[in-house]
């Protein structure tokens, strides 16, 4: 059992810098290899908090304060490190490349299609034209937008559309082999088919990576994944396999918000 | 009345009075240097005369390339009228009372000097110097500045803590707005004994001015330049870092090039005001016509001549100086075109 686990959040709480109470209070929540996990939860609940402490992008921000555990496997020694121990800036560099992060709005950076993936490859020292090339290709396969930019990989990503920025994110995520890849609402800000084009990438992509969603979209939730958490207020108020939650909640409050009553 | 129609109309005048006003400006400058284009031409540029009286022999009109010697030498055989002017207009050199009280024997003497020796006096002017003076300063302002605003720029925005952000900050624009014959007089008393002192030469340099200079408009280059680093949005930057990515490799490759269209204007206004500064310059460039053979030398530049010489100036001088100013005008649009047009071309 614990061996189909990739990570494991205990007793995690987290308060923002000068803000007067945390916003996540005792998460204690699995991630289980290969497979998708959604969160769900009101606004405000803390879900993007969550998500963010699991690669510590947090951390480049000053005087945030937060206690527990977040332990992600190691995969080469089988065993579990908890990453709120890394100090140094190798090691967050190390942590980063293992743990992708897919954010709402597309966030291509302002270069060519190829730099943006290559990018990523660039950082972690490869340099050899043959390798990237071919590094770049399978990630932007990877990602099922090679066939519409193999023609322009010298132009700028600025000039691509959203759904399509939004794949090339996730190519460039890809392309580093990451464990996990966490996706903050990555389909909020696209239409219907970029967004179909997306949940599709992401089954795809689960045969390889462990994957973190978090939505607003409760059929996307029920569709996407395989276990369910539902926040709120900075607590997690029920975790199950994504069937058990939707058709057969336990908690009351849970229900009301699947259904709608609230949020 | 459409108000969609007046509000077009005012921004599309508005944007025209800016036009109208660079090709007034550009226009006004040509015609009244035209005197002095039409005299020394483009030989005014590499010219480091500036108000010299030489003799000029119509028998060795040769041995001079300036476009004027050859005009002036033919005139000699004219009309003696044309050269009663050019004595006139050259009172300085001969002193008014003198061609004033002589104007009787005045042609007697002209004739006698043109059959004797053939030889006549005029005054030169020549832009090499000011010209040099200016390039120079405006080149060490720029080289010791823009490292350190971008230093700066960097600092606040991405690495100084909260508390170190603000202050430094207001620092900073409190900077920018001082006026610039107080930099002027700071430079002078306080700056200059210390570039002296470490560098040599003399009390007054091409260095010290262009030092100052590049002081006086460091924290209007950093200040910009902080704001349009300051206008990358923070995902951007994350999903840099959570690609693996330094600090510095942020800065470097998401940030700047982000910010890119506002540090390269903040580097190009810098630029235009370094070229025209006039009040700080003159308190320290040492205003002496002399090519600077170092950096520690004193010189001077085109806004500095302009201002120190306008007072009294009239016939050709007046149109070097207008001569200079245009030539001022059409450097700075120049460089400040390439600048943009290099540095932005390929841009969406
Ligand atoms: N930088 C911050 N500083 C202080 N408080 C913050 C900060 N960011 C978020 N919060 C607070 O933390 C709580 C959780 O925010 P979070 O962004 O994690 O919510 P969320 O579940 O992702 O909401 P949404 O669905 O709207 O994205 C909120 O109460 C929010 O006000
Ligand atoms: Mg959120």
């Amino acid at each position: 059992m614990a061996k189909e686990l990739i990570m494991d959040i205990k007793d995690f709480s987290f308060k923002y810098a000068g803000a007067p109470k945390p916003s996540l209070m005792n998460i204690n929540m699995p991630v289980y290899k290969n497979k998708i996990t959604a969160m769900i939860g009101p606004s405000g609940c803390g879900k993007s908090t969550l998500l963010r402490s699991i690669n510590r992008i947090h951390d480049l921000y000053p005087n945030n304060e937060y206690t527990g555990e977040i332990n992600l496997l190691n995969v080469k020694s089988d065993e579990f490190e908890n990453i709120l121990d890394i100090k140094k800036e190798n090691d967050f560099i190390r942590l980063r490349q293992r743990v992708g992060m897919i954010f709402q709005k597309p966030t291509p950076f302002p270069m060519s299609i190829y730099d943006n993936v290559a990018y990523g490859l660039r950082l972690d020292g490869i340099k050899d034209k043959n390798i990237l090339d071919e590094k770049v290709e399978t990630a932007l396969r990877d990602a099922a937008i090679w066939d519409e930019c193999k023609d322009r990989l010298k132009e700028s990503a600025m000039g691509m559309s959203g759904g399509q920025q939004q794949r090339l994110c996730i190519a460039r995520a890809v392309a580093l082999k990451p464990e996990v890849i966490l996706f903050d609402e990555p389909t909020s800000a696209l239409d219907p088919i970029s967004t179909k084009a997306i949940e599709e990438l992401i089954s795809e992509l689960k045969k390889d990576i462990s994957i973190v969603i978090v939505t607003h979209n409760m059929q996307q939730a029920s569709r996407l994944s395989n276990y369910t958490a539902f926040m709120y207020m900075g607590e997690l108020v029920e975790y199950n396999k994504t069937e058990k939650i939707f058709l057969n909640p336990k908690e009351k409050l849970t229900e009301d918000y699947i259904t709608g009553r609230f949020g | 009345m459409n108000k969609e129609l007046v509000f077009k109309r005012v921004a599309f005048l508005s944007a025209t009075l800016i036009l109208i006003v660079l090709v007034s400006i550009f226009i006004m400058l040509f015609f009244d240097a035209k005197s002095a284009i039409n005299k020394y031409g483009v030989y005014f540029l590499v010219d480091s005369r500036w108000n010299k009286t030489i003799e000029i022999k119509s028998t060795e009109s040769k041995t001079n390339p300036s476009k004027l010697i050859a005009k002036t030498s033919k005139t000699n055989d004219d009309v003696s009228m044309n050269n009663d002017n050019l004595f006139a207009d050259d009172s300085s050199v001969l002193g008014d009372s003198e061609s004033l009280d002589n104007s009787a024997g005045d042609k007697a003497v002209d004739e006698s000097v043109d059959t004797n020796t053939n030889v006549k006096t005029d005054t030169i002017f020549g832009g090499y110097i000011p010209i040099v003076g200016t390039i120079l300063s405006t080149l060490i302002a720029m080289t010791f500045s823009i490292p350190i605003a971008m230093g700066i720029a960097v600092f606040l925005s991405e690495i100084a803590p909260d508390f170190l952000i603000k202050p430094v900050g207001i620092a900073i624009e409190l900077l920018a707005a001082i006026p610039s014959i107080i930099y002027g007089m700071w430079g002078l008393f306080y700056f200059a004994p210390i570039v002296q002192n470490t560098f040599g030469g003399s009390q007054m340099s091409l260095l010290i001015a262009g030092l100052v200079l590049g002081i006086m408009i460091l924290p209007f280059m950093a200040a910009i330049t902080r704001d349009a680093m300051n206008t990358t949005p923070d995902v951007i930057k994350e999903s840099a870092y959570a690609l693996g990515a330094t600090k510095f490799e942020v800065v470097k490759d998401v940030i700047f090039p982000y910010a890119k269209v506002g540090i390269i204007g903040s580097v190009v206004l810098s630029l235009g005001r370094a070229l025209g500064e006039t009040m700080a310059v003159a308190f320290l460039i040492g205003s002496v016509f002399k090519v600077p053979g170092s950096l520690t030398n004193p010189t001077i530049s085109i806004p500095v001549v302009l201002a120190n010489n306008f007072g009294e100036a009239s016939g050709d001088m007046m149109s070097s100086l207008f001569y200079l100013a245009f030539i001022l005008f059409v450097f700075s649009f120049i460089t400040i075109g390439a600048a943009k047009f290099y540095f932005l071309r390929g841009r969406r």
